[in-house]
C-alpha cells in the first residue's frame, strides 16, 4: 500500500524544510475557537481554559473542592475577620521578565470583581483593597466575609486570574489585547490566527506553588509538553477523523455518535472530560403569563423526566449522566436532596395536566427558546417540545441558532411582543456549586438572569450563606436554598451531563475537569 | 476598451454601495445581540447593556450607519468585536487558504469538464454520452459534505495518503500545499464540474451541427481539429458564461469545504462571525465578496471579446 505522504513525498523532498518543531507537542482540538483573549471581558470555557494556561490564581481548588494556595503564601485574618492580608509567594514573575507584585493583584482583583457574581457581593462586603507593599494584598472589609479565600479560588468563570498592573486596568468591559501573565505557558501572540489556531510554549520561568495539593487547579503545575498547539476544527467527524488518523492528540468535546466511533479505536481513549456534570435547567419567564403563577410551575414537576433531558445530550450510557440532581452540582459540598421528591419517583403526564387546569391555565401561550447550532441545548429544546406537547398546552416553538436566542431571551415582554415563555440551558458545573457563583439561582427580579424571578426568601438565604464560615453552616442554608427553590421554582433542574472527551492512549495522568494541559504526558 | 473597462469599474460604485446599505440594514434587523453572546450564559441585564455600550451597539442606525460608511471610504472596515482584531487584518489571513482552494478547484473543473463536456457531445448518445451525463447529475446531487466526507474516509482515513483537515501556506512548499487541498478542491470540484461538463455539452451538440462544421470535416479537416480548435472556439462564450456564473456557487460550496476540511479561509470566517453576531467581519467579508463577484463579471464580459471578435465595448 501507497504510505502516506509518500504520495507526494517527491515533490515534498524538494520543498522547502519545515521548521523545527520542539520535541514535545501537543496538539489539541478545543471544543470551540478562541476567539477573544481576555477570560475576564467573555466567560467562555475556552477563554478560561487559556486563562489557566496564561495566568495564575491566588488560590486554587483541589480534587476535593478545598481551596488551596497558588500565588499566596498564605494569608492573615485580624480584626474580627474584616481585614485580610494575602501575601503573594516571592521570585514570581510575569512572562515579560517583570515580577508580580501585590499592585498587580490588587488591580486584578477589581476588574474580576466587577465581572464576577462573587465578585460583586465581595465589593458590597469592601471597604478598601490595597497593596500594604510588593507582596501584601490587604482587603478591609466592613464585616467578616467568610467567602473571601473561597472567591479567589474557584475555577468558576470568569476566574480571579492576576494579570499585571498594565492589562487589569483595562476596563472590565473592554477586553484586554495582550495574554502576558505568570502561569505556565506563554502564550505565542505572533502565531494565533483567530478561527483557526492558537499556540503556548512552556514557560521556563514558572514558579509552582511548594504546596502538594493535587486536582483541578491547586499544585504545583508540572508540564510536560515544551508547546501545546489549539488546532479549531468546527467539525466533529473531521476532528475526529483528523484523531483517528494521528493529526491530532486530543479532541476535547464531541457528540455521543462520535464517541461511539472513537470508542471503537484502540489507540484512542475516551472519558468524561470531568466527574462533575453539567447541571441543565428549564428556564421560565416569571414575568408573564402562564409561568407568573407558581402553582403552573410547580404542575410541569409531575412530568419533568430528568432522564429524557440528559440523555438525548450523551446517550443512554448510564455513567454519562446524573439524575435526581437538584440545584448544586452533585458530588460538591453543598450538593444535597432536600426536597427534590418531585422530581423523582414515577412521572406523570396525566397528574402534570389536572395540576395545570387545577392551577388556572387557561391556554395562555408557551412560547418555547431553543437552539440549533448547540448540541446540549438543541437536543434539550427537542425533549422540551416533545414534553410541552404531551401536556396539550398551547405551545409556540421559536428555534434558532445561540446568538438569536441570547438577544430573544432579553425581551420582558409577553409572546405577543415577541416574549418568550420557556427555554432549557446547561451551565458548567463549577457554575452551581454554590451561591455566589450561581447566577441561575438569582431572584431579584428585574436585574436577575433572563427569566427574571423575584423570591425575596431565596435572595434572603443567599445572602446569608455568605456569613458563615463553617461548612456545615453553608451545607445547611443550602438545604433551606433547595426546599424554598423547589417550592418556587426560579428553574427546573433537568438532570446533570457528563462531556466525553477523546485522545491519544499514550497520553496519561490528565487532570479531570476541563482542558487542563498540566500533569498530562506521553509515555 | 479602456472606456469601457473604466465604465464597468466605476459602476461597481453604486453597486457596492446599495450592497453595503443591504447588509449593514440587515444585519441591524436580525436577530442576535454580540453583547449577549460575549457576557455569557449566566449575565444580569445590566451586565449585557454595560457591554453593548462599550461596543455602542446602542447607538442610532443612522450614526452606526455614517460612521462605519466613512471608514469603509477610509479604507477603514471597522474592528472585529470578539477578537479586536482590524477587519482587513482578519480577512489578509483568510484570502489565501480560499483564494488556493478556488484556484485549484477553477483549475481542476475546468480541466476535467470541458474535455468531458467535449468528448460527451463528439460521442452523443452513445454510452460516453451517458456516462458523463450520469456523472453530471451525481456531481449535482450529491452535497459537497457528503462528497468531503467520503474523499476524507477513503483518501486519509482507509488508505492514509492524503491529511484529514488544515491548511499549509503556500511558502511552506508547493507539495504540502498541495496535499492539504486536493480532497478539498476534489469535494468542491464536483458540482462546478457537473455545471461546466453538462453546458459545455450542449453547447457544442448545437455548434456540431453548424454548416460549417460539416465544411471542415468535407475538407478532410482532422477530427482534433474540429473539436477544439472550430467547434469549441464557438462554443467558449456560453461556457465561459457559466464558469463566471459559478463562482457564486464556488464561494457558497467554499463555506462547506472549509468547515468540513478545517480550512481556515474566508469561507468558515463569514460562517463563525455569523454566529457570533460579529457585524464588522460580516459586513467586510461580504462587501468582500460582492466586489470580487462583480470583478469577475466584468472579466467574463472582457474575455469574451476574446473568443468572439464580433464582440466589441
Amino acid at each position: 500500500m501507497i504510505a502516506r505522504r509518500s504520495i507526494f513525498a517527491a515533490g515534498a523532498a524538494l520543498a522547502l524544510p519545515a521548521a523545527a518543531q520542539p520535541a514535545r507537542v501537543m496538539k489539541f482540538v478545543p471544543q470551540t475557537d478562541l476567539t477573544t483573549l481576555d477570560p475576564i471581558w467573555t466567560i467562555s470555557n475556552v477563554a478560561r481554559n487559556h486563562g489557566y494556561m496564561v495566568w495564575d490564581t491566588l488560590y486554587g481548588t483541589d480534587a476535593q473542592y478545598r481551596i488551596r494556595p497558588q500565588m499566596a503564601e498564605g494569608h492573615t485574618e485580624e480584626d474580627d475577620g474584616r481585614r485580610v492580608t494575602v501575601t503573594l509567594r516571592a521570585g514570581l514573575k510575569f512572562h515579560d521578565g517583570e515580577a508580580v507584585r501585590a499592585q498587580d493583584a490588587v488591580a486584578s482583583i477589581k476588574r474580576w470583581a466587577r465581572r464576577s457574581p462573587t465578585g460583586q457581593v465581595l465589593l458590597g462586603y469592601l471597604e478598601e483593597i490595597s497593596a500594604a507593599d510588593d507582596r501584601r494584598i490587604v482587603f478591609r472589609l466592613k464585616r467578616r466575609f467568610p467567602q473571601l479565600i473561597g472567591a479567589l479560588g474557584l475555577p468558576s468563570s470568569p476566574v480571579c486570574f492576576i494579570m499585571s498592573e498594565r492589562l487589569a486596568n483595562t476596563d472590565p468591559f473592554q477586553p484586554v489585547r495582550e495574554a502576558v501573565g505568570s502561569g505556565p505557558f506563554k502564550f505565542m501572540h505572533g502565531e494565533h490566527r483567530s478561527g483557526s489556531f492558537a499556540a503556548w510554549e512552556r514557560y521556563p520561568g514558572y514558579s509552582p506553588t511548594p504546596d502538594n495539593a493535587t486536582g483541578l487547579t491547586a499544585g504545583p503545575k508540572v508540564v510536560h509538553f515544551d508547546r501545546v498547539e489549539w488546532h479549531t476544527i468546527p467539525d466533529a467527524a473531521t476532528a475526529s477523523a483528523a484523531l483517528m488518523s494521528g493529526e491530532i492528540d486530543w479532541f476535547e468535546q464531541m457528540p455521543p455518535e462520535v464517541s461511539t466511533l472513537l470508542e471503537r479505536q484502540r489507540q484512542l481513549v475516551v472519558d468524561v472530560m470531568d466527574t462533575l456534570v453539567f447541571p441543565c435547567s428549564m428556564r421560565m419567564n416569571h414575568l408573564q403569563p402562564p409561568f407568573d403563577n407558581p402553582a403552573i410551575r410547580r404542575a410541569l414537576l409531575h412530568a419533568v423526566n430528568q432522564e429524557d433531558f440528559v440523555t438525548a445530550i450523551v446517550g443512554p450510557t448510564p455513567a454519562r449522566f446524573e439524575t435526581g440532581v437538584g440545584f448544586f452540582t452533585p458530588g460538591t459540598p453543598l450538593a444535597n436532596d432536600e426536597a427534590l421528591g418531585p422530581l423523582k419517583g414515577p412521572r406523570s403526564i396525566e397528574a402534570s395536566k389536572r395540576a395545570l387546569r387545577d392551577a388556572g391555565y387557561n391556554g395562555e401561550p408557551i412560547r418555547l427558546l431553543g437552539t440549533t447550532d448547540i448540541i446540549s441545548t438543541s437536543a434539550m429544546a427537542q425533549v422540551a417540545i416533545d414534553f410541552f406537547r404531551k401536556l396539550d398546552v398551547n405551545l409556540d416553538i421559536a428555534l434558532s441558532d445561540w446568538g438569536a436566542l441570547v438577544q430573544r431571551r432579553n425581551n420582558r415582554g409577553p409572546v405577543a411582543q415577541g416574549g418568550w415563555s420557556v427555554s432549557c440551558f446547561a451551565n458548567s458545573g463549577m457554575d452551581f456549586v454554590n451561591p455566589g457563583t450561581h447566577n441561575s439561582l438569582r431572584s431579584d427580579g428585574q436585574a436577575a438572569t433572563p427569566g427574571w424571578p423575584s423570591i425575596p426568601a431565596l435572595e434572603a438565604l443567599r445572602m446569608q450563606f455568605f456569613d458563615v464560615p463553617e461548612l456545615s453552616q453553608q451545607q445547611a442554608i443550602a438545604r433551606d436554598i433547595q426546599r424554598v427553590a423547589m417550592q418556587e421554582l426560579p428553574y427546573i433542574p433537568l438532570g446533570g451531563y457528563r462531556s466525553l472527551t477523546a485522545h491519544k492512549r499514550s497520553l496519561v495522568d490528565r487532570v479531570k475537569g476541563f482542558a487542563i494541559f498540566w500533569g498530562i504526558k506521553r509515555t | 476598451m479602456f472606456a469601457y473597462i473604466i465604465r464597468r469599474i466605476l459602476a461597481t460604485i453604486p453597486v457596492m454601495a446599495v450592497v453595503a446599505l443591504f447588509v449593514f440594514s440587515l444585519l441591524y434587523i436580525a436577530p442576535g445581540d454580540p453583547a449577549a453572546v460575549i457576557a455569557g450564559d449566566q449575565a444580569t441585564p445590566a451586565d449585557v447593556e454595560r457591554i453593548r455600550q462599550s461596543l455602542g451597539l446602542d447607538r442610532p442606525y443612522l450614526v452606526r450607519f455614517g460612521e462605519w460608511v466613512w471608514n469603509i471610504l477610509n479604507g477603514d472596515m471597522g474592528v472585529s468585536i470578539f477578537t479586536n482584531l482590524p477587519v482587513t487584518t482578519m480577512i489578509k489571513q483568510r484570502v489565501e487558504p480560499t483564494l488556493s482552494l478556488m484556484v485549484l478547484t477553477l483549475i481542476l473543473a475546468v480541466s476535467i469538464a470541458v474535455p468531458m463536456g467535449v468528448v460527451a457531445a463528439w460521442k452523443h448518445g452513445t454510452w460516453i454520452d451517458r456516462c458523463v451525463m450520469g456523472f453530471a447529475v451525481l456531481g449535482f446531487s450529491v452535497p459537497v459534505f457528503v462528497v468531503g466526507y467520503v474523499l476524507a474516509y477513503i483518501f486519509a482515513l482507509e488508505l492514509d495518503w492524503l491529511p484529514v483537515q488544515g491548511y499549509t501556506a503556500f511558502k511552506e512548499g508547493f507539495f504540502p500545499w498541495l496535499e492539504n487541498l486536493v480532497l478539498p478542491a476534489i469535494a468542491l470540484g464536483g458540482v462546478y464540474i457537473a455545471l461546466i461538463a453538462r453546458i459545455t455539452r450542449a453547447t457544442m451538440l448545437e455548434v456540431l451541427q453548424q454548416d460549417y462544421i460539416r465544411t471542415a470535416r468535407a475538407k478532410g479537416v482532422g477530427q482534433r481539429s474540429i473539436l477544439f480548435l472550430h467547434a469549441l472556439k464557438n462554443a467558449a462564450v456560453p461556457i465561459v458564461t457559466v464558469i463566471g456564473i459559478g463562482m457564486a456557487l464556488l464561494i457558497g460550496g467554499a463555506v462547506v469545504t472549509e468547515s468540513v476540511f478545517a480550512i481556515p479561509g474566508l469561507g468558515r470566517l463569514t460562517v463563525d462571525a455569523i454566529l457570533r453576531r460579529d457585524y464588522p467581519v460580516i459586513q467586510g467579508v461580504v462587501l468582500l465578496f460582492s466586489f470580487v463577484y462583480v470583478l469577475v463579471n466584468l472579466l467574463i464580459d472582457l474575455l469574451y471579446t476574446l473568443f468572439d471578435p464580433r464582440i466589441r465595448y
